[in-house]
């Protein structure tokens, strides 16, 4: 077999980073843009994707079924999205702050509750080995792709085509573009909010069961490191669309699994540095796409973001 | 500086609670206490929350609340633990509460934490063997400095820009760490420090002294004397003036010709100073070194103490050693009744909701003054 250059392994690592790191990207995100349509914002996502992860894990371990594991994860983060949602729709109650108490109440059940699960090793979903025609080990292991990730492309479909096409979606975006319209339509807004954000959450703890599930693959306190607030960024990134969500999930994972891949190739100098890129990579996108006094295409008219 | 473009057309954006009542002077004494009162009930709510908790779990309330008030404030040691705890609560709190007079929620305060205590940590290396109040300024100033540049770096892309400064400060806050990282482990790591990575240490020397042969260190002092200089800031000048009008209502604080964005970028930059402050002073007082005991969270509880005392810098004295009172009892707590130490964090995050919740209840009442609309 030919040598395979460093730039090679490079750009596969990359790939591989690309279609691993950016799940939970991708759901969180999809979450996150349901959400901010029907003219709310979780931040409290972060702890929903902490949670989540721990759900997933602790069930599948109880249960010897990660599949049962995804849906625990799903239905935890939709309670805590509906717990968000209720209390921001109290009057005062500003959804920016709640978001951050969510995200720390969040966490901190998960951190309690999980701590029986940090050692033992539970089932995890087994990848889909797509790389089978190569025999190329690190394009073979770079191809395993996680089922949710295909779980997530689908999501983003439906939801781009609700959207545009659904009468569900269609409502959804009006309660978010235009309160006073919504009401003159006799919608019921507060109820499609929570109903949004339960939905939105409901993603985003999937995310989190990807975490735990399929990589990193275990559970433990420093799993989550800041994707759930990232994702806020993604989405004004991605225009409030669910599609091009998809195209910046997978640029965030290339961008995290930079500092890895340049460690298979040799390159350790500014190790920790490169943990910073997708941060930088975010602010300089946010920085670059929104423009001061104009608003955005897409964004809805009721979101308290980037008001 | 182009234009702000912030909420132009909005006028039901939920506002932050900020720490004056409506508007209304017909019962100043029944408003006061309305802001003593709502909060109370909210702790005390989201304590009865706690123990419905520990119940499920099988623990009694009576022995975690009274763990909690024994580790927390029971002897004269576990209230200066307490104390030494609160110290930087109280400069981080402010990194929160002085944009937030803008209506800014800045929740990235660990980045200017850990950056301040890096730059305090370098700037002190030059002074070794000189007086040691040459080398406390030196450490000083550079935490600021720090601090300062790293949250208003996070106004400037606010005001100039116009991107949403909770996310900005926290992407921030992470690259922050990033560096800090890199920066303790590689060209300025101490080689002498094998098996957690630090700076050079600033020694015995020009350590900050403890007060009255207690534990408690000069953050304290500091850090309750900027509370106070910050609530005459707020309250009694031009600038806290015109910072409350911006937070009010941005649109009328244009009309009338506030250089809103100077503002903005001011109060973060003063903020950050706050926050890398901290970090300087856990480093001088405490650490002795940078290392990766400065990003243990005072950023975040910075938040929490903020967000509690309605960004009044008045009322962050007693949150804050009310939260480090909480994470003061942790330790005995998880001695004691074997509960993670995640359980504090847990009766955190409840009160952030509940005294969140409890905004709504401002101006519900008649009894405390004309309902607000």
């Amino acid at each position: 077999m030919a040598e395979t250059s460093a730039l090679t392994t490079l750009l596969v690592a990359m790939l591989a980073g690309a279609l691993r790191v950016s799940t939970p990207f991708l759901f969180v995100s999809l979450g996150e843009c349901l959400t901010e349509k029907s003219g709310r914002i979780n931040l409290g996502n972060e702890g929903v994707l902490v949670f989540g992860a721990m759900a997933a894990y602790a069930i599948s371990y109880e249960t010897g079924n990660p599949w049962i594991g995804v849906l625990a994860a799903a239905a935890s983060g939709a309670v805590i999205g509906a717990i968000h949602a209720a209390l921001c729709s109290l009057r005062r109650v500003s959804d920016i702050a709640m978001g951050i108490a969510i995200m720390l109440a969040g966490t901190g059940l998960a951190f309690f509750l999980g701590k029986p699960y940090v050692q033992p090793s539970a089932p995890l979903l087994p990848p889909i080995p797509l790389g089978f025609w190569s025999d190329v080990p690190q394009i073979r292991s770079a191809l395993d792709v996680s089922p949710l990730f295909f779980l997530g492309l689908i999501v983003a479909g439906v939801l781009s085509w609700g959207f545009r096409a659904t009468r569900i979606g269609l409502t959804i975006r009006i309660v978010g573009d235009s309160a006073d319209a919504a009401k003159a339509m006799g919608l019921k807004i507060e109820r499609i909010r929570i109903l949004a954000t339960a939905a939105g959450s409901a993603l985003a703890g999937i995310g989190g069961a990807f975490l735990s599930l399929c990589y990193p693959g275990s559970w433990n306190e420093g799993l989550s490191s800041g994707q759930g607030l990232m994702a806020v960024a993604l989405v004004v990134f991605a225009r409030w669309n669910p599609l091009t969500c998809v195209a910046a999930a997978l640029l965030f994972g290339a961008a995290g699994a930079l500092g890895p891949s340049l460690q298979t190739v040799g390159i350790t100098k500014g190790y920790y540095l490169f943990y910073a890129a997708p941060y930088v990579l975010t602010l300089v996108l946010m920085a670059l796409t929104v423009v001061p006094g104009r608003t955005l295409k897409g964004m809805p008219g009721e979101l308290s973001l980037t008001r | 500086m182009t234009a702000v473009p912030l909420d132009a057309d909005r006028t039901d954006r939920p506002a932050l609670p900020v720490s004056q009542p409506p508007a209304d002077r017909t019962y100043p004494l029944r408003r006061a206490l309305e802001a003593v009162l709502v909060p109370l009930a909210a702790l005390l709510l989201a304590a009865l929350g706690f123990c419905v908790f520990l119940l499920w779990l099988g623990k009694s309330p009576e022995t975690f609340f009274s763990l909690l008030w024994r580790g927390a404030f029971g002897s004269w040691f576990s209230l200066q633990n307490t104390l030494v705890k609160a110290s930087p609560l109280l400069l981080t709190a402010l990194c929160v509460a002085l944009p937030a007079q803008l209506g800014l929620v800045v929740i990235g305060g660990e980045g200017a934490v850990v950056l301040g205590g890096l730059a305090a940590a370098v700037a002190a290396l030059p002074f070794v063997g000189l007086p040691a109040p040459i080398a406390w300024i030196a450490m000083a100033v550079a935490g600021m400095a720090a601090g300062g540049l790293w949250i208003g770096l996070t106004g400037w892309f606010r005001a100039a820009r116009g991107l949403n400064e909770t996310i900005v400060s926290l992407l921030l806050s992470y690259v922050a760490i990033a560096l800090f990282n890199q920066l303790v482990e590689g060209p300025l790591r101490d080689p002498a420090s094998l098996n957690k990575p630090s700076t050079y240490p600033i020694g015995e020397a020009l350590a900050l002294p403890t007060l009255f042969g207690s534990d408690l260190h000069p953050g304290l002092v500091v850090g309750v004397l900027a509370c106070l200089a910050f609530w005459f800031l707020i309250y009694r000048t031009s600038f806290g003036f015109a910072a409350r009008v911006t937070g009010g209502n941005i649109r009328a604080a244009e009309v009338q010709g506030l250089p809103v964005a100077r503002l903005i970028i001011l109060a973060c930059v003063m903020g950050g100073a706050c926050a890398g402050l901290a970090g300087s002073i856990q480093v001088a007082a405490v650490e002795g070194s940078a290392n990766a005991s400065l990003i243990a969270g005072y950023g975040y509880a910075g938040i929490l103490i903020a967000f509690l005392a309605r960004h009044n810098p008045l009322a962050i004295p007693p949150m804050a050693v009310l939260l480090g009172g909480i994470s003061a009892g942790g330790g005995l707590i998880q001695r004691r009744m074997g509960l993670p130490d995640a359980t504090v964090v847990v009766l955190q995050g409840l009160i952030f909701v509940a005294i969140l919740t409890g905004e709504t209840l401002y101006g519900r009442f008649a009894w405390f003054g004309p309902r607000a609309k």
